[in-house]
């Protein structure tokens, strides 16, 4: 597909807006979980990894690629993973007191 | 090709993108924010999956190693204990940032020396910032484990030494740019950023963790959104740009926290107000009292304000805080939570340990909304917290710390400090707050004193 240098540009900036106006209605309560949270969000770049490795074009970069997968994928299991963990631990006062 | 397959791969992203906004948005509250992860489990499971499909990949079994060893690292680093989770964090920022230059690397090794210049230029950012966050938290993580000396190092002339490094990266980043097929000059904006990213932290004392991990976060996140660039893939420019933009907040939350201005978190000079006070020996009379005098205060009052610090995480205090409250909640007393936005090692350390020990979170409050009940506290009972709580960030205009938000502990009608001993917190300051007529210190171990205090309560129930 097309890759656009100003559209991505255009679509960079939307993005950092969203996610100012998100983070910004997080409560601090939360906001250690936010971090592992964004932590495994952040390990998308597993996909670009996986392209270089998968492509297969010459053997270091396979290598290092491999290496490049199990970084990220430790982040995204272990990031989800966590952060589930925590969140669990949350509960309001009431009912189940 | 199977007809449509790019499409196909081009509408999972596009899903996934989705669910990581979604994500973000459920994480706003407690109730929805479970909800937000598995938004972006499935988010992350469909990009995968996606790009699984791409027909360019011709080979799947070192994928499928990296995959299967990812996991195996991935689960025990997502069991940690819930003391180990800022430097878990830290780790976890320099996996990321690993990937992202190692990719960055990769990219360069295929296509030098004809790299168009954009990319040329995007390259060279997101591996500067991968490698410097890379060292960088490593750094930090070996600090928060206690593995390297805590204690911030500096020297003479360290800014602009640091400074200079940065300088001579982006400088040969930019000849890059012009010249890509100098492929020898890669190798500078790789190691110059990786030991950047070493003496970055080494001026880094724990108390500033909260900010520095809170900045690593954001650069992990840039670091990614410039391999979208690379690579041209808008989810990971969307993805990267969320996680820069929410390390970025969080960054800015923590230097307002700590009264620091902002190009002060941005250009890393952290740990620089290390002021050795001259502390004037004169040895000042405290009140101090015994388990048995502080329980008989604490249930004797109507509203209680507990306010735990990095001091209550290392002793490991926060399960007997939980039968503290409990014993005083069925007294009747109203006990709260005061937290600082950078008490602890990371943004939110506090909440995560309280509702660990289960204690309710509507029972956590963060400062500015905890702020104007003091006056109208009988007790506030500090528990291995220091400079957050001293007055002279408010009135001292001599003192390191003058305009750093506190928590008005000293508006309470009494102030109780568990604390091991007079000695000063980590900034070195001398905390007035100690000498008030209405402060009672405790001395001892935060976790026993309270053990004590919870004892004497339960003893006069009894009796």
């Amino acid at each position: 597909m097309e890759f656009d240098l100003l559209t991505s540009l255009y679509i960079f900036m939307l993005a950092c807006f969203i996610g100012f106006e998100l983070v910004r209605r997080i409560t601090p309560l939360l906001h250690t979980p936010l971090m592992s949270l964004t932590n495994a969000l952040d390990a998308i770049s597993v996909v670009g990894a996986i392209l270089l490795v998968g492509e297969h074009k010459s053997t270091f970069t396979t290598v290092i690629g491999t290496v490049a997968i199990v970084a990220a994928t430790s982040n995204v299991v272990g990031g989800f993973l966590i952060t589930d963990r925590m969140l669990k631990m949350f509960r309001a006062s009431g009912p189940k007191k | 090709m199977i007809p449509g397959q790019e499409t196909l791969i081009e509408i999972a992203y596009l899903c996934a993108t989705a669910l990581f906004i979604l994500s973000l948005k459920w994480m706003s509250s407690p109730a929805t924010a479970r909800r937000g992860v598995r938004a972006g489990e499935l988010g992350m499971l469909l990009a995968i999956v996606g790009t699984l499909i791409h027909q360019e990949i011709v080979d799947y079994r070192w994928i499928a190693t990296g995959l299967v060893l990812g996991s195996m690292i991935g689960v025990p680093l997502g069991l940690v204990q819930m003391t180990a989770v800022p430097q878990r964090t830290a780790l976890s920022h320099a996996f990321g940032a690993l990937c992202v230059t190692l990719v960055g690397a990769g990219e360069y090794y295929l296509q030098a020396p004809a790299v168009p210049r954009f990319t040329m230029a995007v390259l060279s950012l997101e591996v500067i910032l991968g490698a410097l966050t890379f060292t960088g938290s490593l750094m930090a993580a070996g600090k928060l484990q206690e593995i390297l000396p805590q204690r911030p190092i500096t020297y003479k002339g360290q800014n602009f030494v640091n400074l200079s490094l940065l300088a001579v990266a982006l400088c040969v980043a930019a000849y890059l740019v012009v010249h890509p097929e100098q492929t020898a000059l890669f190798w500078v904006i790789l190691i110059v950023p990786l030991v950047f990213g070493v003496l970055m932290i080494v001026p880094i004392g724990g108390a500033d963790m909260p900010t520095v991990i809170s900045l690593l976060n954001s650069y992990a996140g840039l670091s990614a959104a410039a391999m979208g660039f690379v690579i041209g893939s808008k989810l990971l420019i969307i993805a990267g740009a969320l996680d820069g933009a929410s390390g970025f907040i969080l960054s800015v939350n923590m230097s307002k926290a700590m009264n620091r201005s902002f190009s002060n978190v941005l250009f890393g000079a952290f740990g620089q107000e290390q002021a050795a006070v001259a502390s004037t020996q004169e040895t000042r009379a405290v009140r101090s009292a015994i388990p048995e005098e502080a329980a008989a205060i604490l249930a004797a009052a109507n509203r209680v304000i507990i306010v735990p610090g990095y001091g209550m995480a290392v002793a490991q205090a926060q399960h007997k805080v939980r039968e503290l409250f409990d014993g005083l909640t069925k007294r009747g007393v109203d006990v709260r939570f005061g937290i600082h936005p950078v008490a602890g090692r990371m943004p939110g350390h506090m909440n995560v340990l309280l509702a660990e020990a289960d204690i309710p979170y509507d029972k956590l409050f963060d400062m500015d909304e905890i702020n104007g009940e003091f006056p109208q506290t009988d007790v506030a009972l500090i528990i291995g917290a220091n400079d957050v709580t001293n007055p002279a960030a408010r009135n001292d205009t001599t003192s390191p710390i003058y305009g750093m938000p506190i928590l008005d502990v000293d508006k309470a009608r009494t102030v109780m400090v568990i604390k091991r001993s007079m000695s000063p917190g980590f900034a070195g300051i001398d905390n007035p707050l100690y000498y008030l007529d209405k402060t009672l210190m405790l001395f001892g171990d935060a976790k026993a004193f309270v053990g004590d205090i919870v004892r004497e309560l339960s003893g006069n129930t009894r009796g």
